[in-house]
């Protein structure tokens, strides 16, 4: 697992560091930020597969206010969005940003009281979402003062992330690290300006709804996209041992990604003015070209040499995150088409979709770029090594099994439900088997997160028991008469 | 692409243009809309802010995320431009041959029948041909108006009588337009079931009032109480029989022996779901308001108005 050769050396070699360095600087920063990602995630799947079963017995914990369907599974997106997502990837961006840069992260401890305070927001957030303290706008349900604490925790590990691209040391700028700086920008702006627009001093009416899904669009489409796309144009040359096919190419992505996806994400139907669906249809259909580049970039960079590699565990993890975000993206386009959203939108294949994109191709991406860091970051190879390849099985079929069934059944529910002959009540229970079936997916995903979770633990266990142990026992260790004496 | 301060210019601008355009624009556009009689026949003002207790109810709805499996929002595919025939006059003949001669598309004297008014004489024409039929067939003696009638599996549902439009959001804070259809779509469900009662025994017990619903039970919203025999229940319970149904004295299934108290929450989200209608005709979502809606309130409108039937169409 050696990346050499994502440093070039330096014309003056003196001011050149080593890749350890560049590591060991990640240590601190990206413990907090990916141990903490890790126990979200295994919450998020906790909590959402506690809302699917609800689909199996509407009155499974029903009875307490702050377990009900409406409050869980807002929770578990929450999670995952927040907990996990931004999370892991901040902590992803900031790797790669010191080793594409040849440098050392900046300001390790700020980045960690940044991630602390993301925590705490977090944190915050999904009690205020269990007490009913919810906004109410969807993937933006965490509360004002919650959202204080996220954005000042963001703006500290972003100014250091840009800080440490700023400090590289090698200058030549490669596509992820674009990416990277795009993405740390735009979410600062789409959350500051939802947050204000949305609770502060609320914009009326119908524009509530517009700006609710402007950031969702955003958060979802372009932030987790730039994200999720720059680890897997830095990781998937990089396992493959060439470079990345073709920057022209991450460059159209990059454009596309920047004019057409931000425009995307407004429902054809919504209430509001006719143009504003209209425009949001024509740049969602226009982001195949995104797609395409995608394709194509890393078709070439793989070519047919990639069963001959051997490729290390994470590497599956990034060829599901890019054949999840090529389907997710075709689904994405199709339900846009004004034909198809009248029957789609309103319905389970939606939600179908946003797990693929969001599960299946950005949290698979950054679980791989977790599994592929951690050992280089702690100098100490995971505790169960054979449990990633585990994890990994579980979470591709967890994912398929979550996402198949609610994408087939939310096919069928919108065209009964375009059938007012077919009573509502039929259409509503035609869907539960397809939901059931989707359970099992989420139970799937939970126990790959258990194995994540474990494992990231018994690391850490093992990290403070080489490095802290001995160095306490030193210290608290009594004196020898000898040593007294000397 | 060396150089950050492009690639954050790039980006900038990107983001700025989508800011401008999803979150500036609208803001201009619709954000400051207000009130307005823009309706044709009965100079309502609409729309009108939620009354006190709807608005708490408002944050029931939002804090128990109802809007995760129930949306607000009617659509409609499109709109027919119908000829009402409401009184066909002494002479059918006369009738039918004016609307013959009008040249609305009816060339055969056999396709018309006038008789059996009132209903629907010409479906789904063009606008100018449900006008001149109209003049021709009030000209002929028979009484007819043009009727909108909005179109959609939405509508023939019973969700609602038109599509809903930005202004039915207008005071509403936060607004639930929703994504998802777990549950029937709440745009007007204080039309279809305008009971507060049945509300709140549905939201009690779901599956007891709809067989086989996946909703759950908002039981938390309510509070139960044992019933001493011969005890007196209080005012607004819902009452329960020793086998945990609903007591209902026409099918004497009881005796009760609890009763089920509705906290404030419960009233507040009871009163929030009766708000729910959208069915005022709009210029922006042209209708013509079912005929019961105008007998109702035939007393203090105008004779004229009603007679011809109260449509926003263009006039005539």
């Amino acid at each position: 697992m050696n990346a050499n050769r994502s440093t070039s050396p330096l014309a003056d070699g003196n001011s050149s560091i080593s890749i350890s360095e560049t590591d060991v600087s990640c240590r601190v920063p990206l413990f907090v930020l990916f141990v903490s990602a890790a126990i979200w995630l295994f919450l998020a799947s906790v909590f959402g597969l506690m809302a699917s079963v609800k689909f199996h017995d509407p009155n499974f914990l029903s009875n307490t206010a702050f377990l009900t369907y409406g409050r869980v599974h807002p929770v578990a997106t929450n999670a995952l969005l927040y907990g996990f997502g931004i999370q892991a990837g901040l902590g992803v961006a900031l790797w790669i940003l010191a080793r594409l840069g040849n440098t050392r992260v900046a300001q390790p401890l700020v980045i960690a009281i940044g991630g602390s305070l993301w925590n705490l927001g977090v944190l915050v957030g999904i009690f205020e979402i269990f007490l009913g303290n919810s906004t109410g706008f969807e993937a933006l349900e965490m509360p004002g003062y919650a959202a204080v604490f996220l954005f000042l925790g963001y703006l500290l590990i972003g100014i250091c992330a840009a800080t440490t691209l700023h400090s590289r040391r090698e200058r030549r700028l490669e596509s992820p690290q674009w990416f990277f700086l795009a993405a740390l920008f735009w979410f600062a702006w789409i959350y500051s300006t939802a947050m204000l627009l949305l609770g502060g001093t609320p914009v009326r009416g119908i524009t509530q709804a517009i700006v609710a899904w402007w950031f969702s669009a955003n958060l979802q489409n372009v932030w987790l996209v730039f994200v999720g796309l720059a680890a897997s144009f830095y990781f998937i040359p990089l396992l493959m041992n060439r470079k990345l096919h073709s920057q022209y190419l991450a460059l159209l992505t990059f454009w596309t990604l920047i004019l057409f996806a931000s425009w995307s994400g407004i429902p054809n139907s919504a209430p509001v003015p006719a143009w504003i669906p209209a425009v949001s249809t024509v740049a969602t259909v226009l982001t195949i070209i995104t797609v395409l580049a995608v394709i194509v970039n890393v078709y070439k960079t793989v070519g047919y040499g990639c069963s001959q590699t051997s490729n290390p565990p994470s590497g599956k993890f990034f060829a599901f995150g890019i054949a999840a975000f090529v389907v997710a993206w075709l689904m994405n386009i199709a339900a846009a088409i004004p034909d198809i959203n009248s029957v789609l939108h309103f319905t389970w294949f939606t939600t179908a979709q946003w797990h693929l994109n969001v599960y299946g191709f950005f949290s698979l991406t950054m679980l791989g770029a977790i599994y592929y860091i951690v050992p280089l970051v702690t100098g100490m190879e995971w505790p169960f090594v054979k449990w990633v390849r585990a994890h990994y099985w579980l979470a591709a079929i967890g994912t398929i099994v979550l996402v198949l069934p609610m994408a087939i059944g939310g096919v069928i529910q919108g065209t009964k439900l375009s059938n007012p002959q077919v009573s509502f009540i039929e259409t509503a229970k035609g869907m539960l088997p397809f939901l059931k079936a989707s359970s099992v997916g989420e139970l799937f995903i939970l126990l790959g997160h258990l194995l994540l979770l474990i494992n990231i633990i018994a690391l850490s266990v093992r990290y403070h028991k080489k490095h802290f142990v001995p160095v306490y026992e030193a210290a608290t260790a009594e004196l020898k008469p000898s040593e007294a004496k000397s | 692409m060396n150089y950050g301060p492009l690639i954050f210019l790039a980006a900038f601008l990107g983001l700025s243009a989508s800011w401008f355009g999803f979150v500036l624009t609208p803001q201009v556009q619709i954000g400051r809309e207000q009130q307005a009689t823009n309706t044709v026949n009965t100079a309502e003002m609409y729309p009108q802010a939620l009354p006190g207790l709807a608005n708490q109810g408002l944050e029931v709805y939002r804090e128990n995320g109802c809007v995760y499996c129930h949306s607000q929002q009617v659509r409609q595919n499109g709109t027919a431009v119908n000829v009402l025939l409401s009184d066909a006059g002494t002479n059918a003949t006369a009738v039918v041959e004016a609307l013959l001669k009008a040249n609305v598309g009816v060339t055969n004297a056999d396709e018309v029948n006038v008789s059996g008014a009132p209903k629907i004489l010409l479906r789904d024409t063009t606008v100018e041909r449900a006008k001149a039929a109209v003049t021709a067939l009030n000209g002929a003696g028979a009484k007819a108006s043009v009727e909108l009638q909005p179109l959609g599996p939405d509508i023939a549902r019973g969700w609602g009588t038109r599509r809903t439009v930005a202004a039915d959001y207008l005071y509403e804070h936060t607004v639930f337009p929703g994504s998802q259809r777990v549950g029937p779509d709440l745009a007007n469900v204080a039309l279809r079931l305008p009971d507060g009662n049945w509300q709140l025994r549905h939201l009690y017990s779901p599956a007891a009032e709809v067989s086989g619903s996946p909703m759950p039970a908002y039981k938390f919203l309510f509070e139960e109480r044992k019933l001493e025999p011969g005890q007196r229940a209080s005012g607004d319970a819902i009452l329960l029989n020793a086998s945990g149904e609903f007591f209902d004295p026409a099918k004497n299934n009881g005796p009760a022996v609890s009763e089920i108290i509705p906290k404030p929450e419960a009233k507040a989200l009871v009163a929030y779901l009766l708000s729910r209608r959208a069915e005022t005709p709009l210029f922006v979502a042209p209708m013509t308001p079912p005929p019961a809606a105008n007998n109702s309130s035939a007393t203090n409108t105008p004779a004229a108005t009603a007679a011809t039937g109260s449509t926003n169409a263009p006039a005539k």
